[in-house]
């Protein structure tokens, strides 16, 4: 057992931080109160490496492993959410699902630039009528020999504008039900695709939402990944990585209003005193330090399990639940620490708290991660 | 050319300095270790010079001198960009000391322009930069707050009372250099984090020498009081106690 990090990886988590706090703080009340999407930002990141930390260097990523990336996804999630959820979603479910599952041709052509940075990917699986339910996809990809035929609707699609390169989840064979699925790689401006407006959130507001709308769109058939029918499980099986990003995400936003509540409870002062010494925020910092702590370790073993190459689905989604959770309580109570002032922009915590809600709900809401984890604990104890 | 950038490595600037019970040693335990930030800018300004002009700055190499435990420092300079980097096995002493360290190590290398920072964060001693020019017997000039180069050429600009002073001088030189050489410290990328691994990191014995002073002991700044607040209707009790408490009137 050993709890110490490399080099490398303290290197990556002060670059991160460094990053956060000296560049996106500048901007983020001023993009998230405008939903301006974070293009310098994004493409600062990319030059450093951010956007494909995950992938081989043989394909032009980063070549860090789990554990940097929790390390990372934390400092920038302290800051800003809307640039770490564009950071998690391309690393952890498009080039990953690509580098993962992807034939040799898929992998030059689309991964390079990915994890360049050049392109950022979008994850195309929610519909309007099939959220946490995602076998009834009624978007179809119909088998015309040579190419598919894609037609049908995506929702709540991050990146949905902005990304050059989707993969898309479609029904070829509905007779098979969730067995029919594929995944595709899709190019953003293929002809009869268009994007629906920018979706007016509450957090993580100047992430680049969108649904995407396919109109008869042809799709190389050498641009599916896997065998026919394999899209679901590819689904399932990226959705466990990108937990770990999200948990990481959830992580950071908890640890950031944390920091923040320590400082302010040392510098505010009631009935003659920093509120820091009337015990009952004393005993709220006690709690959440706690709850942090638990979120990180969760985060890393699920990181460190993965980088093992050992199975992590359970361990990714107890994290992404927990941390998702606390990072709710934690947020609410340092605007709670910030009285007044925490309810107002200036001093970030209220930002936090619209963000986290955010993550109790995508890549599988907190239901759905309970389900995962007691399917898991009755088959096994 | 090629560029030294001296190195000190220094406890991250929000670190609350502790003192040994007796006053006599600062107490490192539990610190975390950075590079001084007027270092990190040199040596920020020699990566953007040899990105601009990569025929014309051949190499860039840090130097530090001090313990092992140094070494993720200089590390993290080379994953923002330096080539190598070379330890001079010595730690402690004071300013002198650690001139003599570096000038062994360097004395006779073809470093052609030599960065030190004006002052280390820790100890601001701000000595270290003229007594290597001294030692090496190279041009020196402080203060600086650019530097370009061309061909043999050094160009630097200084900070003078009321304006800023421009000076050209040739190589071999030691700049001492200030804020304003650099805006923003690199950060490393991924690739600069996985190649420094690769990238030699030299370790050169301590030259006989010893201190030019010996510490005695340390004392903590007084701590700061209370702040006391005065309403603002009643202005003479203000003047009185800046009169008769601050003695600043
Ligand atoms: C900002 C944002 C970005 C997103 N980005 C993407 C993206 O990039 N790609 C993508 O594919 N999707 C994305 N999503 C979609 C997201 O993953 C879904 O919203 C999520 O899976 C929930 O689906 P739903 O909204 O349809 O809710 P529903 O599935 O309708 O759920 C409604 C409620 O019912 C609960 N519920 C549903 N089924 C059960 C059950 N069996 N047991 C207990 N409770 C249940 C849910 O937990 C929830 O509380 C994004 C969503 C948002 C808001």
């Amino acid at each position: 057992m050993n709890f110490e990090f490399s080099e490398e990886q303290l290197m990556i988590q002060q670059a991160a931080r460094d990053y956060a706090q000296r560049e996106l703080i500048k901007d983020v009340i001023e993009r998230d109160t405008h939903a301006i999407y974070p293009t310098e930002h994004v493409k600062a990141l990319s030059e450093l490496g951010f956007m494909g930390m995950l992938v081989d260097p043989k394909y032009d990523g980063g070549g860090m492993d789990t554990v940097s990336y929790v390390l990372a996804m934390e400092e920038i999630s302290k800051v800003d959410s809307s640039v770490s959820v564009i950071m998690s979603v391309n690393n952890s479910l498009v080039c990953y699902g690509i580098e993962k599952f992807g034939t040799e041709e898929q992998k030059e052509k689309f991964l390079k630039p990915l994890a360049r940075g050049e392109k950022i990917g979008a994850f195309l699986l929610s519909e309007p009528e099939a959220g946490s339910d995602a076998t009834s996809q009624r978007t179809t990809a119909e088998d015309k020999g040579d190419y598919y035929l894609l037609n049908g609707t995506k929702n709540w699609i991050t990146n949905g504008n902005t990304a050059g390169t989707y993969l898309v989840i479609a029904q070829t064979h509905p007779e098979k039900g969730h067995k029919g699925i594929n995944v595709l790689i899709v190019d953003r401006h293929s002809p009869g695709i268009s994007v629906g407006p920018h979706e007016d959130k509450m957090g993580m507001r100047s992430s680049d939402t969108h649904s995407v709308m396919f109109n008869d769109v042809k799709v190389p058939k050498e641009n599916r990944i896997g065998e026919d029918g394999f899209g679901f499980k590819f689904a399932m099986k990226t959705l466990e990585g990108g937990r770990i990003g999200i948990a990481a995400q959830a992580l950071g936003i908890a640890s950031g209003a944390f920091e923040r509540a320590v400082k302010y409870s040392k510098e505010r002062k009631a009935f003659g005193t920093e509120i820091a010494n009337h015990q009952s925020v004393a005993f709220k910092l006690a709690d959440m330090a706690v709850k942090i702590e638990n979120a990180r370790n969760l985060c890393l073993k699920a990181a460190w399990l993965k980088d093992q190459g050992k199975p992590y689905g359970y361990a990714s989604a107890m994290a992404k639940y927990y941390a998702a959770e606390i990072a709710m309580e934690v947020t609410t109570e340092a605007v709670q620490i910030h009285g007044g002032y925490g309810y107002v922009k200036e001093y970030h915590v209220e930002r936090l708290m619209r963000e986290a809600k955010l993550t109790q709900i995508y890549e599988g809401t907190s239901e759905i991660q309970q389900i995962v984890i007691s399917r898991q604990v009755l088959s096994e104890f | 050319m090629n560029i030294l950038v001296c190195i000190s490595n220094v406890p991250d600037t929000t670190t609350r300095i502790k003192y040994s019970a007796d006053m006599k040693a600062v107490d490192y335990s539990g610190v975390q270790w950075i590079i001084n930030p007027w270092d990190e800018l040199a040596l920020t300004r020699a990566i953007e010079l040899k990105e601009a002009n990569p025929a014309l700055v051949q190499k860039i190499t840090v130097i530090t001198a001090g313990g092992a435990d140094a070494e993720p420092t200089l590390r993290k300079a080379l994953a923002c960009g330096a080539d190598d980097a070379i330890r001079v096995d010595a730690a402690g002493g004071d300013s002198l000391f650690t001139a003599t360290q570096l000038a062994h190590a360097v004395k006779g290398e073809p470093f052609d322009v030599i960065l030190c920072g004006i002052e280390s964060s820790d100890y601001n001693g701000s000595a270290v930069g003229g007594m290597l020019a001294e030692l090496l017997d190279y041009n020196s000039v402080s203060a600086v707050s650019s530097l370009n180069l061309e061909g043999n050429s050094v160009k630097v600009t200084r900070e003078i009372d009321g304006g800023k002073q421009s000076i050209e001088t040739a190589a071999p030189v030691v700049l001492i250099v200030q804020k304003g050489i650099a805006i923003n410290p690199r950060i490393p990328s991924m690739r600069g984090i996985m190649t420094a691994r690769t990238k030699s990191l030299k370790v050169v014995a301590a030259a006989a020498a010893s201190p030019g002073s010996k510490v005695v002991g340390y004392q903590a700044p007084p701590q700061k009081s209370a702040c006391k607040m005065i309403d603002p209707e009643n202005m003479d009790e203000l003047v009185h106690l800046l009169h008769t408490e601050a003695r600043v009137i």
